[in-house]
């Protein structure tokens, strides 16, 4: 019952946070020179159309109004019709959604299993050859692009290797997870240089405890140690910080998805801005923000789980 | 002075040396001490002196940190040779120790019981069944109410107090004979404090349990230790029995602390206390390492460590001096 | 034996250094120093290093595998690799400078003021970063990229509007610490201006983290402004810079690989250069006592 109050109550905080991002979305648009029914609408529209387009966003009316039409049009999931896809933009962003989530979810796991173990050893070995090694390659790492990832990973492992697939996202689910491995690597590689600072740092914290020392003057056996009492605080950390890193992990999917021609919502943004395509650029930028937001419910929830002085407060 | 003197544990030399950039600290500079079944020996010192050090260091939990030389001789065995693996079966069971923060020493995502009862596993053979018994019972005895409901519960339910309770619980499951006790109250309410040490204090008389107690204060050794060995940067400055070295401290470090305990002084009389502060480690002089804080210090005392020696009386002090100190203290 | 001790005696003893010089003279700092020195003299005076014109077509030269004439090889128009990414470093680093320097100086300023007048500004500012970290970086910036069009002085401004409430962010967190220190209450006792205790007394405190920060951002700066080049978004095409090289090798990668991974390569330099140094100033100017 107490976590079900909680995630009510989390929820209900989050509203203010998305009319001020329907605000940005909103004054986006309007931040262009012209009519806004006009760049809303395809370039062949006749003035009939551009007539029904200003009443429906309200363009005739104040500022303030305008936004009420925006926010209660986007509720009702009316977000427009997109100009490049001739489709309504709800439709077209829903059927793009699981792939980008599939590679999303895809990558955090990727993340975890690449540098969680690596914190890992890097903290265990601390300031000997190992870990400065282990530092040195995430260094590298955060000073490359993540389309370079790619295209190094394209080039060798799908184009020279044959490996993997070259592009596309398959059909069944082994199919997905074959095609989505190297976009999902290299979104992995690149968040795992981004946390894998904090989360070595983390861990030596850990292990300095003193729970942990406590617990190994209870004479317990080393993997009883790491297992129980190190790993499931560690693991508090990495949640956290991946949490805190969503954004740029999405980012990261973004320009991941272009390199490997993964028809998913980051593809679809660049293209959209590539046809002026403002509704979707809108509609698109809104369900970012809506994924972010789920993320940071979701980490909460994982941290309330793992964390018995977090639950009862 | 035959059989009694059967030690539990025989410290020898011990020296703990950290390395930090290219340079060796010694934090533990070749002390030796025993500590006889069923004894309270409290191990003095200011903090940074090396005590909670040469606790760690007994039971090989320094090792990560630096280097331990010397022998620490367990009913005849040195555990130093031993590996960490090979120690996991004296840790927790016939050595046990607990330290001095009960908020952070306890994992926080752990049930108390499960903190217990894992011990238990460890190093017994107790099922399940019996496990949840005998934490219950432990629980119990260090004086926990309605012990059975509080299994489930994790640390941050309990005070710090009770929290300190729980950490000598889970030291005391599996009966161990000796007990590094490391300031176990310093971080409590003083009114907290008395009841931990009576604890203490009528659990070792029961059980028939050795401790050694680290402590800064030399009223809790009073109140609580047969013997007292008195640390200061690192080395041994003085021991003996805790009667005569309260009676006749024969080093200027230990009559030091002791006038700063303030006792049978009148109201509003400023503290004394030691002048200096204890040297740190990159910069020990080349003699006494008391010596500038000394108010007996000469050319001897700056030039050569002074070694413990054996006086009359059972104690041992460590200074170039003791024969002057003595006069003094008994004029 | 005299003789030698007396030459023991006069041998003037070693000096010491200073911790904070120690640690200006370790590897990773004179690392990321040479490579940022190397970098703004690259960004300076192209003209100087570059063997070639970087727009000179050579149709006697296409494709060129990586050889003495050419050590990074030529790519499909003819144009040498080496002086194409050479000419580069003028714009990145100029991305590198542009893309963070506004939104430091216009965060300073909202974040110091925040944090020292607090009520209804701060709250509104916890919104404001609230909603910010609700959108990926990226997708904001090339929202509003897409609006003002794509160009380098367009994502200068997109980057700017984004980044500033980060810097403000830190700026604030940096201000409120030294707030509760006795050092600004005293300063309010004797009544200096608000300006003054920000400005002179609690800022210079807040510098550390800021030049650290500042020192990492120029080195995402960089992988952004290549990205965004790369994606179309950013520098245009004929203008050499990195992102946009690579995006035109793109398409060879198989034939003339040379031609995407050279200019990634120096990305890859040039932002380990900005992170060595910032790691070691975050050493060296941390304030003495602390760990």
């Amino acid at each position: 019952m107490s976590s079900l109050s909680y995630l009510v109550s989390r929820l209900l905080q989050i509203i203010p946070t998305f009319l001020l991002v329907m605000v940005v979305i909103f004054l986006l648009v309007r931040m262009l020179p012209g009519d806004p029914a006009i760049a809303m609408a395809d370039a062949k529209a006749t003035e009939a159309q551009l007539e029904l387009i200003r009443q429906k966003l309200g363009l005739n009316e104040p500022l303030v109004m305008q936004f009420f039409y925006f926010v209660k049009n986007t509720l009702s999931g009316d977000m427009g019709t997109s100009i490049l896809l001739k489709a309504p933009v709800l439709d077209v962003i829903i059927e793009r959604i699981p792939v980008t989530a599939f590679l999303t979810l895809y990558a955090v796991c990727l993340s975890i299993l690449i540098a969680g173990p690596l914190a890992f050893v890097a903290a265990l070995n601390k300031n000997r050859g190992l870990d400065i090694a282990i530092r040195s390659g995430f260094q590298v790492g955060l000073s490359t692009p993540v389309f370079y990832i790619g295209l190094l990973l394209l080039t060798f492992l799908a184009a020279s290797l044959r490996l993997f697939p070259v592009g596309g996202y398959g059909t069944t689910f082994l199919q997905h997870l074959h095609h989505l491995m190297l976009p999902a690597l290299t979104v992995a590689l690149y968040t795992s240089a981004i946390i894998m600072r904090n989360l070595r740092s983390a861990v030596i914290e850990v292990l300095d405890a003193d729970y942990v020392q406590f617990a190994r003057s209870k004479g317990l056996s080393r993997s009883v140690i790491l297992g129980r009492h190190v790993l499931r605080n560690a693991l508090i950390s990495t949640v956290t910080l991946l949490g805190l890193s969503i954004g740029n992990l999405m980012s990261g999917t973004l320009v991941t998805e272009t390199v490997f021609a993964v028809p998913g919502l980051g593809r679809l943004m660049l293209e959209a801005i590539f046809a002026r395509d403002y509704p979707l650029i809108q509609g698109l930028t809104l369900t970012f923000a809506v994924m972010v937001s789920l993320v940071f419910l979701f980490t909460d929830m994982v941290q309330a789980w793992l964390d018995p002085r977090l639950r009862l407060s | 002075m035959t059989n009694q003197n059967e030690s539990l544990l025989q410290v020898r030399d011990l020296t703990t040396t950290f390395h930090s950039k290219g340079r060796a600290l010694r934090a533990v500079d070749g002390i030796s001490f025993d500590v006889r079944a069923g004894e309270v020996l409290g191990l003095v010192g200011e903090s940074g002196s090396g005590k909670s050090i040469s606790l760690r260091s007994i039971i090989g939990l320094a090792r990560d940190y630096g280097t331990v030389e010397g022998n620490v001789y367990w009913k005849g065995e040195d555990l130093l040779t031993r590996t960490d693996k090979q120690l996991q079966c004296v840790r927790g069971s016939q050595i046990s120790m607990i330290f001095q923060e009960p908020m952070t020493s306890l994992n926080p995502l752990l049930t108390v019981g499960l903190q217990i009862e894992e011990n238990l596993k460890a190093h017994t053979d107790l099922d399940r069944r019996a496990r949840k018994a005998r934490a219950i019972e432990l629980l119990d005895t260090v004086g926990i109410p309605s012990a059975s409901s509080r299994l489930k519960d994790f640390p941050h339910q309990f005070s710090g107090g009770m929290r300190q309770r729980v950490m000598i619980a889970i030291a005391l499951a599996s009966n161990p004979e000796l007990l590094l006790a490391d300031e176990p109250t310093t971080a409590l309410d003083v009114t907290i404090q008395d009841q931990i040490l009576q604890l203490l204090l009528s659990l070792a008389k029961n059980l028939n349990i050795a401790i050694v107690l680290v402590t800064h204060d030399l009223g809790v050794v009073a109140q609580t230790c047969d013997r007292v060995a008195v640390m200061y940067a690192g080395r041994l400055v003085e021991t003996g029995s805790v009667r005569d070295v309260l009676k006749r401290p024969q080093h200027p470090y230990t009559l030091g602390l002791l006038k700063s305990v303030p006792e049978n002084i009148p109201p509003r009389t400023p503290l004394y206390s030691v002048p200096g502060t204890p040297p740190a480690l990159d910069a020990l002089p080349k003699g006494c390492a008391f010596a500038p804080r000394c108010y007996k210090a000469e050319d001897v005392c700056l030039g050569s460590k002074p070694l413990l020696s054996q006086l009359g009386d059972g104690i041992s002090s460590a200074c170039h001096f003791t024969a002057d100190i003595r006069e003094e203290v008994l004029a | 034996m005299t003789q030698l001790d007396t030459l023991q005696a006069t041998t003037p003893q070693k000096k010491k250094l200073h911790p904070r010089v120690k640690a200006l003279l370790r590897p990773g700092f004179l690392l990321g120093f040479f490579i940022l020195s190397s970098s703004i003299l690259l960004a300076v005076f192209p003209w100087a290093f570059a063997p070639y014109d970087p727009n000179a077509f050579d149709f006697n030269a296409i494709q060129k595998s990586p050889s003495w004439a050419h050590p990074f090889g030529t790519d499909n128009l003819g144009r040498d690799t080496l002086s194409r990414v050479i000419w580069a470093y003028q714009v990145d680093m100029q991305i590198a400078f542009f893309a963070t320097f506004f939104a430091m100086v216009i965060g300073v300023v909202v974040g110091s003021l925040v944090a020292y007048h607090g009520g209804i500004a701060d709250v509104l500012f916890g919104r404001l970063v609230d909603v910010t970290i609700t959108f990926p970086f990226l997708v904001l910036v090339i929202a509003v990229v897409a609006v003002l069009g794509p160009g380098l002085t367009n994502m200068y401004v997109a980057v700017t509007l984004v980044q500033w409430v980060y810097y403000a962010r830190l700026t604030r967190a940096e201000i409120m610490t030294q707030m509760t220190s006795d050092y600004a209450s005293a300063g309010r006792v004797m009544g200096y201006s608000s300006t003054r205790i920000i400005f002179r007394h609690l800022l210079p405190n807040a510098t550390t983290p800021l030049i650290t920060y500042w020192m990492t951002d120029m080195a995402l700066a960089i992988l952004l402004g290549s990205s965004l080049g790369y994606l179309g978004l950013g520098a245009q095409p004929p203008q050499a810079e990195w992102g946009v090289l690579i995006a035109e090798g793109r398409n060879f990668i198989t034939t003339a690989w040379w031609m995407s991974l050279m200019p990634g390569i120096a990305i890859v330099v040039t932002g380990l250069g900005f992170s060595l140094v910032g790691d070691s100033l975050a050493d060296v100017l941390r304030p003495r006592g602390a760990s």
